[in-house]
This record gives structure tokens, sequence and C-alpha cells, in this order.
């Protein structure tokens, strides 16, 4: 595998950028030119050779920057990882799924040798290498939990199973839209959602819940959700909100293509074997409005999602304010054209943009 | 919702993998129990699994094509071998004795993944178990991952007889102050009132066993001030006899009956039609179909529907529920 590490960040001078690899394979969340929220859960198991969706945790270019972003967070900020008592057991699950799948799925860079209880793990992009025994906490720098997802992109729920509902007992919590593990910490499924608006007069979270506590273990799940960030940034943390609120106003028409972000999240679910509990990968992928226009499709597309999209979600997700701004902008990349169904860019049949 | 979203970037499959698996030895422990165990065919050790966990059987006998569910009874730290005790019921539908009379070492079989309805709660300061007869299965997992990380737990064991008690010496002889046996046939009976009263705070209960044993222990526990949360139970239900009765498949477009000894479920997968299911015994929820139009009477026989749903005439559990009457529409 070529894939090369980016020198950037996701703070001050914001110095993350795509390739263009990254652009091809972005994980575009609308599948028509209409978005609402619903039940859109399928199997997580591969998807076409290359894009996200084809390993249980994608690795990208932006791997060795996330990890160094996360550990600044973690050190201005503790409580973004917190595991309750009996949730030790599902951190070693998870960090068995996640040693087992990187070191099959990218065997260049992630190795793991085990005999027995006894196990060495080679993470070569981190320049980590560590013997420790399966299941003593004693042996590893961290517990185990965190220990594994400060070496893997994207946060981490890992919910405990128990009276027909979801606990948020422990996760690893750095790059979030907007809301907070410390604040979630022990809340079941419905309380943590509370805030979403429409979702639940519609009855989703109920079915959700029903899917979720069925997945079994060896077939993960998977669902897409997005949001908009001004700026590159990863942690959109409400603990940090003085900090990244106020880049929203600093938004203009010169400015926009570059700097407005659309946030796409890939949420997995696996079930864990010893703990029976569930675990929830979050990962984020950031994109500009500038890159997503030069996929004629996407950007047609987007133009309609933003405009259209009710009130009440532009509201929850933070940009209604910026929404005349950015329609401004995307509507330059709309002609009316029809779109062809599906989230894939498929520039082989998408007319170019008609002025 | 349990296909493909329309924004599909998934390949389609249904559920895990099976496990491809051989019968690597036969144990008859007693007059009605015989325990198998299984090794899978390529070689590579089972996917963990947590105590408490049950597979999916498959057998292929002739034609048919059974699928039972029973408890996971092996050690959860030990992946090489699987293994299920089975309990042979003549009056059942004959799954059992399928697998008492027909299977042999060396026998090749699918399992499912494992699912497990039935978890500790491993917040609990102290785990204490009731069994009856094979109820017996999950607890001996249970035991084995308790065990190993040095957990608090006591078991109540009843048994008909001496003769019957699967699994009676090895626990006695292993854990001899953790375990209590008590014989239907010496009038012995859990002192119920007492256990349950006496029990430190944050203790969790469990029982596994018939059906009557496992109300009687809810109720006791109920009415004794225990908060639901800390009372767990297992209860896989067989898909029961009954009246032959027909069923549209509106999406398939394709209209079985059901027979006599067959559960809807089986009948629709007989059609070669994919349907989801977990458990086959009412408990997970996997199954729910949609009814779109009926005329008759709905035997319900699951733990996962909603008295309303049930009433409502607009789902149904087809691995447990049946149905008797004119029409039956599913949207499947
Ligand atoms: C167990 C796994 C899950 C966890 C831990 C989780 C967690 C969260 C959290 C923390 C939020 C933010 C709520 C806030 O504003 O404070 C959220 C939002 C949301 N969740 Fe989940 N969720 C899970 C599964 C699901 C599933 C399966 C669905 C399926 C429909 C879903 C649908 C949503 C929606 C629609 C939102 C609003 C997002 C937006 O508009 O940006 N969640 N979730
Ligand atoms: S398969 Fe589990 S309820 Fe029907």
């Amino acid at each position: 595998m070529t894939l090369q590490f980016n020198t950037e960040t996701f703070r001050d001078d914001y110095s993350f950028h795509n390739s263009q690899r990254a652009i091809d394979r972005f994980p575009f969340p609308f599948h028509e030119d209409s978005y609402m929220y619903a039940v859109n859960m399928e199997r997580h198991q591969g998807g076409p050779a290359d894009s996200v969706y084809e390993k249980r945790f994608d690795v990208d270019e932006h791997y060795v920057a996330e990890m160094a972003d996360r550990a600044k967070v973690l050190d201005d900020d503790p409580l973004r990882c917190q595991s309750l008592p009996h949730m030790t057991l599902a951190g070693w699950d998870l960090l068995e799924l996640i040693m087992v799948s990187k070191s099959e799925e990218y065997p260049d860079f992630f190795e793991l040798h085990r005999e027995g209880r006894e196990w060495y793990w080679i993470n070569k992009p981190l320049g980590i290498e560590d013997h420790f025994t399966f299941m003593d906490d004693t042996t590893l720098p961290y517990g185990p939990m965190e220990y594994i997802t400060r070496q893997t992109q994207g946060d981490f729920c890992v919910l405990d199973q128990r009276e027909d509902n979801l606990w948020m007992d422990a996760g690893m919590v750095t790059t979030q839209a907007d809301w907070s593990l410390d604040f979630d910490i022990g809340m079941n499924f419905f309380e943590w959602h509370a805030p979403v608006p429409l979702a639940h007069e519609k009855g989703i979270f109920k079915r959700a819940l029903k899917f979720l506590l069925n997945i079994q273990q060896g077939a993960p799940a998977r669902r897409l959700n997005w949001t908009m960030t001004v700026n590159p940034l990863l942690d959109t943390s409400p603990e940090n909100y003085h900090k990244w609120g106020i880049q929203k106003t600093t938004l203009t028409s010169e400015n926009i293509g570059a700097k407005q972000h659309l946030r796409v999240e890939l949420q997995t679910f696996f079930r864990l074997p010893r703990s029976n509990a569930l675990v929830f990968p979050i990962r984020c992928y950031l994109m500009s409005f500038q890159d997503i226009v030069s996929k004629p499709k996407w950007g047609r597309r987007l133009n309609r999602v933003v405009r259209d999209l009710p009130e009440e979600l532009a509201a929850y997700k933070g940009f209604i304010a910026n929404r005349p701004l950015m329609l401004d902008y995307l509507s330059q990349f709309d002609d009316g054209l029809p779109t062809s169904f599906g989230v894939w860019p498929d520039e082989h049949i998408t007319p170019t943009l008609q002025r | 919702m349990t296909g493909t979203a329309p924004n599909s970037t998934a390949p389609k499959t249904v559920g895990a993998a099976k496990l491809a698996v051989r019968v690597s030895a036969i144990t008859t422990l007693n007059a009605l129990v015989t325990r198998f165990e299984f090794q899978r065919i390529d070689g590579t050790d089972f996917p963990t699994f947590s105590g408490g966990a049950h597979t999916v059987v498959e057998m292929m006998d002739g034609e048919k094509k059974r699928l039972n569910p029973y408890s996971l009874m092996s050690d959860p730290a030990e992946l090489s071998t699987y293994a299920i005790s089975v309990r042979r019921d003549d009056q059942g539908r004959g799954g059992s004795l399928f697998m008492h009379q027909k299977i042999k070492v060396g026998d090749e079989m699918a399992l499912s993944y494992p699912v497990n309805l039935f978890v500790l709660d491993l917040r609990a300061r102290k785990h204490l178990f009731v069994a009856g007869g094979i109820g017996i299965t999950p607890f001996l997992a249970q035991i084995k991952q308790l065990e190993a990380i040095g957990g608090n737990w006591e078991l109540h064991y009843s048994c008909r007889s001496p003769d019957l008690g699967s699994y009676v010496d090895e626990l006695t002889e292993n854990y001899p102050h953790a375990t209590s046996v008590y014989y239907d046939d010496k009038k012995q009976s859990i002192d119920l009132d007492n256990l349950l009263d006496g029990q430190p705070f944050g203790t969790h209960l469990y029982v596994c066993g018939p059906k009557g044993m496992i109300d009687w222990v809810r109720k006791t526990a109920t009415a004794t001030g225990w908060p639901q949360a800390h009372v767990h139970h297992e209860e896989f239900l067989a898909p029961q006899p009954g009246r032959p009765f027909a069923v549209r498949l509106k999406k398939s477009e394709l209209t079985v009956e059901v027979g006599a000894q067959e559960s809807l479920l089986e009948a629709i997968e007989r059609l070669g039609v994919d349907a989801p299911y977990l458990c086959r015994g009412g408990a997970c929820g996997q199954c729910e179909t949609d009814v779109l139009d009926s005329d008759g009477t709905f035997l319900h026989r699951d733990h996962w529907l909603e008295d309303d749903e049930k009433e409502s005439g607009e789902k149904i559990m087809p691995c447990v529920s049946r149905f008797e009457g004119k029409i039956l529409v599913l949207n499947r």
C-alpha cells in the first residue's frame, strides 16, 4: 500500500487538506436530492475496493495528524475519555477487535503477534511497539480502551446493553459534533438522543434501538450522519464552543469555498464478544465545499439538500445563520440538471456544469 | 430496516456467515441428555463468546432443514471446541430426537455465530443462579467465565432425580460451597423466599428452566421487592405444532401452506425466501413481520410484541406464532 500520511493540523493554521484520492473516496452522504432522518442502517461487511466502506476500520492519509490532535485534546481535558468500572472487559474486547482487524487488513502498517495471552503489537505509522498480557490492565500504559483508541481514528462510544436499552458507560470522544461524553456518560439511548428534533416523533429511535439491540457478533452494521463545520476542526465540542462557535461568523463569500466543510460521520456498530457490549465508532470525514463541487453531481445535489432542509434540522445542525451564504455559493454549481440515484459521483455519466 | 438502505454501499448478505463444523465428540450423560462437541472444519478457533450465549444448530434431516437454538455450555476461554447439551424431547417436533438418533461423530453441520440474550450484568456484586433441569447449560459457561475473573456466584439447581442430574457431580466436586442441588423425587425444593430475602445489596438473579419455574422465581422476586432490572431469565420457546394454515407472501409473490409440525418461519424459509431471525424462540425480535391483511385469529406466542401490538393484528413473530383462519398476507 502506498499511503502517505499528511503533515497537517486541525487547529490554529488549519493546514488540513484532502488529496485527490481522499476527494474521490469521500463518503458523500446524500443518495437523493433531499434529506430527512431515517433508520438508514445497512450491513458493514465490506464495500467497493478503496472506498471508506471496504475495511472494518478505515485508515487514511489523516491518520497520524488526527492521532496527534487527539493527544492534544486529551492533555487539555482528560474527561474526554471515560470508562465506568464494569466496562473494562468491553475495553479488552475493543482492543482485540481493532488489533485483529487492522493487522489483517493493513499488514504493512500493523502487526499483532499472539502467544496465548502474551501479545506483541506493532503500529508502524505511530512508531509504537508494545508487549503486554491480554486482559491484564497493569501491562499497558493506559486502560485497554484508551490505549487502542489513541491509535484509531474516530470517536468511540462503548455501550453496555441491559434492560433492553443501551447505556453510554464508556467512550473516547474528541472529534464530536457538539455533544459531550462527560454530559452523556451513564445515559441511555433515549436520554442522550433527547436534543435531536423530529426523529423521536417519527419513531426512528424506537426502531433504531431494536435494531441495535439485535446486532450480532460477526454481523456489524453502519450508517452515515452529517453536519457542517467552519474550518477543518475535529474538536467541535460544547466544552470548547467559545473557541469554535465564533469562527462561524468569519465566513464570507470569498472564503466560504475553502473554509466551509461538510462533515460526514461514518458510524459503525459491532457486538463485542466477552462483554456483550456494543461499540459505536464514529469516524469523521471533512471536505471543503470547493472540493465537493469538483464533482458535478455532488455540487448540484448539495445545493438542493441545503436549500430544502427543514428549518429544525438546519438549526439543530448549527448552520441556519449561514445558510443564505452557503446557498449563494452552492447555487453557482447547480444548473438544475437531474442527478443520478445513489451516493457515488458517477463522473462517467454526469454532464459537466452548464453555465 | 434489516435489509439494505437505499443509499446502499454494502454487499447484500443477510446475517453473519455460518460456522462450518464437524462433530468431534458425543457423550451420553443420562437417559435424557447428551452432550455434543464441535470443531471447525477449517481448523481455526471459534469466535469468542460470553456465558449465556446460544448458537443455532442447522440439521439436515433428509430434505428438511431444522434449526434449533442451544446454549453454549463450554468454557468461553476454550475456543477450539463448542459444546451443547441436548435434552431428548419425545413430544417435540423432532429436532432433539434427530440429534440423539442420527448425529454421529465426524458428521458435518453448520452453527450460527453465538448470540447472547442472557448476559451477565457485569455491575453485579454477586450472581445468584437458579436452574431447573436442562436450564443448567447457560450457567455452566457463565460459571467458567466468572471463575476466570474471580466473580462471586452461587447456584441453586433443581433436578428430577439423581439419575437425571446432568453435571451435578462436576459442579458439586469443583464448587462445593457455591452449589446446592435439589431433587424432586426426594421432595427437595428451593426455599426461594428465604434465598431471595438473604441476598446482599447489588445481587443479580438469573433463572433458566421450565416455564413454571421461571414464572415462580420472577413472581417471588417481584413480591419480595427485587428491582426488575436485577432479575434475568432465559426462556426459549419451542415452536408448537398446530393446525395447518395458508399464508401469502406479498413481496415474494408466493403462497405457502404451513404444515402442522412446522413453524411459519420454517415454511417461509422452505420457499427459499430470506427471512431474518436470531433466536427462533420468540425473544429477540429479529423476525418481526408486518401483516398486510388477515381474516382469522392470531396465536401469538412470543415474548417480544407488546400486548397492543398483538391485538392490533399488524405484526407477527413467525418463529413461534401461528394463525387460524381464512386469509393471512405478510409483507415478506
Ligand atoms: C448506539 C449508538 C449511538 C450513539 C452512541 C449515538 C449517539 C448520538 C449522540 C451523542 C448524538 C448527539 C445528540 C446531541 O445533540 O447531544 C446523536 C445524534 C443523532 N443520532 Fe445517534 N447515536 C447512536 C445510534 C444512532 C442510530 C442507530 C440512529 C439511527 C437512526 C441515530 C440517529 C441520530 C440522529 C438522526 C441524530 C441527530 C444528528 C444530526 O442531525 O446531526 N443514532 N447520536
Ligand atoms: S427469531 Fe427471535 S423472535 Fe423470532
